[in-house]
């Protein structure tokens, strides 16, 4: 299978290429940029006019729900929805059910996901067994089975000597830890950012102190141990500022945040809009401001959709009952087009922070339109706009604070390993 | 139907339904009790000019109307305060206009409320027409005929003195 | 604010008239106004014979308590049976909830028997909004609800009812000094009391309370914070203690009910510091010997039980009125 992409304006974050170039693809793989290698006759050619032509979405964060969810979502839906939102490979958090703390487990994930239209995925394997925060899981045979990092999704470690032997056993066999830094005391039966609006609504609060104690316990681990720590899901300006310090101080330390945090804060919760209840919860306007600009300058690393889908019943319950998250996987392009239009920043940096930048955290060779490169292509209009609908939404999850809007960004095409999984055009 | 209509002198039917009325009430026993907010004004001149010993009472029959699903409760509610004991009394409820009389069988409703009166009689100081309930005054010393598109109220100056004025819908 | 902006309040219909009664924040003044000059000839009605107005004839008003409250689900039930309202009572505590049941299902039931009125009591913040918006979303909106308490959130009938008292004996809401002391960081009534006095044009609202009872950033919500009791009493014109329950002795907020007592309990003593006219407000069960010594509240000062009194004559009005906004 040879395809020819036509007429796009190509962006490859990885090598800083911004430029109006034709792509050609053989055997899965990248194998010319700019004019055909001698003899390339295309099977396929796909027009990209107005449209750019960038490495598929690398995303952190996606719940597939599977195994032990399956009313919320399955396999088959959210692949479809990750083909859609230009996503070819994505990090999948182990609070599945059973806890993905089994190599079986993971290789029956893995092997279900093995289908030519479905993106790459890496499990993340549970950190503890049942991810308890007790007993360690058999990192070595996780990894050997898929696992590409270890965490604890958003249960955390109570227990610091259990945190900080984890950390040591991974970083024995150099395996990447990911955590989100949420104490869970001072978290304890909180539901929303502890601030105006959690006054106001008579919710719950969770201080941005959770945030900073637990983040300041993993900083001093990673420090003490040598653990390549990533930190999931950072929410607020203090915490942004902490990991740009021990980065400073000479900690290897990287992190993320969830793409709905760049965009709204306490405030959306409106008249107690479950669809914006999050975790960890969106802060207040300065925290959200703090993360936009965190990921412009780099301070964090990478954006993920933080993809969670929830059924209408998990949802349509008073907000302090109702289930966390958001579906993210098609919103996770067009809301970073929005956040890189508000900052004005070139698209290459922004593009990077969903392509390269999170590959790199992953530890993949992935997030490049190199010669040699596997065809992991997104390409999008950037000015077709994507209306956010419950009958648009590809996945089972319809739960969004964004449903009703639209967003410029649109998807044509989708490739994975040379394979088109999405066609935006018999849509 | 005459666009003009000569309007009554309230002040003069005010004199003319005392008049009317003195035959047939008992100043120690009879009891007025005016509809707010006309009513209520023209029931004050009534016990004057009657020289009745029972204060007095006011009725509002907004919680009472047959109209309430269509028009809601309206802003000015006023309190109904019956100062005497309903139970076995004579009683005159009093009001500016008979229309509808829809007003009046509220009124009597609620009355009914306070306890069981031996009588009620009814006494307007005009009677426009268009009734809709089978309600006749016992005492009323004017009648006219308006179309449904006015509303003649009754009014208090300054001075304390009554008039009619017609408002057009 | 986040350019995805506020929603539009689902209490106030198309033409800014109350559809439901939800919470007092954001309510415009002359609405409050309105709901308290409607609430005066109601206070008439039971002086009557018959304590009854025909206003709500043929309607059926549910009382949805998820939490019970005997006392709050009685004033409404004389305050609905006194507008001639059918009503019916249910203590979904103890049923459906416990089968699995949620809440809009049990919303969805009752709509189905033709309910005219909700009056909502639940342990959530927002779960009446939750029955509101359902029942626009499906086309039911003919169903009035009314917040009788949610969660932390909201209690506006109970802030209304302060509010009737406090104008029964205070003329004038401009030239006054209110306390509120207590558990503000758990109180529905206080978010209500603190909305309605602001929204009334009271020039200064205090809030009481040792830093565990407070939540973060309440002076945004337009109050004075004060921590020591006597300070925050001095000259002031309404006294509104707030109920301490039992269980916040656990969980490390307070050491004890003696030392709360100490501190914060309402004394004769502590009184005196306050204008010598000073009423004393609670919205009842009160903690005798916990929030406030006895002395204060059977004396002179306390207006406690004219409070439930005025309670049944607010509702009326506040069902009256909705009644009407259809």
């Amino acid at each position: 299978m040879k395809i020819h992409i036509r007429n796009g304006r190509l962006i490859d974050p990885a090598s800083k290429t911004d430029k109006a170039l034709d792509l050609f693809i053989a055997a899965g793989k990248v194998v010319a940029v700019g004019s055909a290698p001698a003899g390339f006759e295309a099977s396929s050619v796909l027009d990209a006019s107005g449209c750019i032509v960038c490495p598929g979405l690398v995303d952190l964060a996606a719940r597939l729900r599977e195994p032990g969810f399956e009313y919320k979502a399955t396999l088959e839906s959210e692949m479809a929805a990750a083909a859609a939102g230009g996503v070819t490979r994505l990090a999948c958090p182990p609070d599945t059910d059973p806890v993905l703390d089994e190599p079986g487990l993971v290789e029956m994930l893995t092997h279900r996901a093995r289908l030519p239209e479905f993106a790459h995925v890496h499990p993340v394997g549970a950190l503890t067994t049942q991810l308890e925060g007790k007993e360690l899981t058999e990192m070595a045979e996780l990894s050997e089975a898929g696992c590409i990092a270890f965490g604890q999704a958003n249960r955390a470690i109570v227990d610091t000597q259990v945190l900080l032997r984890a950390m040591m056993y991974a970083a024995t066999f150099d395996f990447p830890v990911w955590l989100q830094a949420q104490d869970p005391f001072l978290a304890r039966k909180g539901v929303a950012h502890d601030g105006e609006v959690a006054a106001r609504l008579g919710l719950a609060g969770i201080p941005v102190a959770a945030e900073t104690i637990a983040l300041a316990t993993i900083l001093h681990l990673a420090r003490e141990t040598g653990a390549r720590v990533h930190v999931t899901r950072i929410s607020s300006a203090a915490g942004v500022e902490m990991i740009v310090a021990a980065r400073a101080a000479g900690i290897a330390v990287t992190c993320d945040v969830a793409i709905h945090h760049l965009h709204l804060c306490e405030m959306d919760i409106g008249f107690f809009n479950a669809n914006a209840r999050l975790d960890p919860p969106l802060r207040s306007q300065r925290d959200r401001d703090a993360l936009r600009a965190g990921l412009a300058s780099g301070a964090i690393n990478a954006v993920c959709s933080d993809h969670t889908p929830v059924d209408d019943d998990g949802k349509q319950r008073p907000f302090e009952e109702a289930e966390v998250g958001a579906t993210g996987l098609e919103l996770l392009l067009p809301l970073t087009l929005k956040w890189a239009q508000e900052m004005k920043l070139p698209l290459v940096t922004a593009l990077a922070r969903v392509t390269s930048d999170p590959a790199r955290i992953l530890g993949v060779r992935a997030g490049s339109l190199a010669i040699g490169a596997a065809a992991d292509i997104c390409v999008f209009d950037p000015l077709a706009e994507f209306a956010v609908t419950r009958e648009n939404l590809r996945s089972q999850g319809k739960n969004t604070p964004f449903i009703g809007y639209e967003f410029p960004g649109r998807v044509r095409y989708t490739l994975i390993d040379g394979h088109l999984a999405f066609d935006g055009t018999l849509s | 139907m005459p666009i003009a209509t000569q309007l009554p002198d309230a002040e003069a039917l005010c004199v003319a339904l005392a008049e009317a009325m003195r035959p047939h009430v008992d100043p120690a026993a009879t009891a007025l009790v005016g509809i707010h907010t006309g009513g209520v004004w023209v029931a004050e001149r009534l016990h004057a000019a009657l020289g009745l010993k029972i204060p007095p009472g006011s009725i509002n029959v907004s919680f009472y109307r047959d109209d309430f699903s269509q028009r809601g409760l309206p802003a000015n509610a006023k309190t109904s305060q019956i100062p005497f004991d309903v139970e076995g009394a004579h009683i005159v409820i009093v009001d500016d206009v008979l229309y509808t009389g829809r007003t009046i069988r509220a009124a009597m409703n609620e009355l009914f409320d306070y306890g069981r009166p031996a009588r009620i009689d009814l006494a307007v100081l005009t009677d426009r027409g268009g009734r809709e309930l089978p309600i006749a005054p016992s005492f009323c010393p004017h009648s006219l005929s308006l179309p449904a598109a006015q509303i003649l109220a009754l009014e208090r100056a300054e001075d304390g003195g009554l008039s009619f004025r017609l408002i057009d819908k | 604010m986040s350019e995805f902006g506020k929603p539009q309040s689902p209490q106030l219909n198309s033409h800014g008239e109350l559809q439901h009664l939800l919470t007092i924040e954001g309510l415009p003044r002359d609405v409050l106004t309105r709901i308290l000059d409607t609430a005066a000839p109601f206070s008439e009605v039971a002086e009557r014979e018959v304590k009854k107005v025909p206003l709500l004839r043929g309607k059926s008003v549910f009382n949805l308590f998820f939490e019970n409250s005997t006392r709050t689900r009685t004033t409404f039930e004389i305050a609905a049976k006194r507008l001639s309202a059918d009503v019916i009572n249910l203590n979904i505590s103890t049923s459906s909830a416990n089968k699995g049941e949620t809440l809009l299902d049990t919303a969805d039931n009752l709509a189905a028997m033709q309910a005219d009125m909700f009056v909502v009591r639940h342990a959530s913040s927002g779960a009446p909004y939750l029955i509101a918006q359902h029942l626009a979303a499906t086309g039911r909106d003919h169903i009035h609800v009314v917040n009788a308490g949610d969660g932390r959130h909201a209690h506006p009938t109970q802030g209304l009812l302060d509010m009737y008292t406090i104008r029964h004996y205070k003329a004038d809401f401009t030239q006054l000094t209110i306390a509120i002391v207590g558990d503000v960081l758990h109180s529905r009534v206080a978010r209500s009391q603190i909305h309605a006095l602001t929204t009334l044009g009271v020039p200064e609202v205090r809030v009481i309370a040792p830093k565990t009872l407070l939540p973060t950033g309440v002076e945004r919500l337009g109050v004075r914070v004060f921590h020591d009791m006597r300070e925050g009493l001095r000259g002031v014109d309404v006294v509104m203690m707030l109920r301490l329950q039992n269980e916040r002795m656990q969980g490390a907020l307070l050491p004890s009910s003696q030392e709360y007592f100490k501190s914060y309990g309402l004394t004769p003593e502590k009184l005196a510091l306050a204008k010598p006219d000073a009423i004393v407000m609670h919205p009842g069960p009160m903690n005798r010997g916990v929030e406030i010594d006895s002395a204060v509240a059977d004396g002179g000062q306390a207006v406690i039980l004219p409070q439930v009194t005025f309670g049944i004559a607010v509702r009326m009005a506040v069902m009256a009125m909705l009644a009407g906004n259809s």
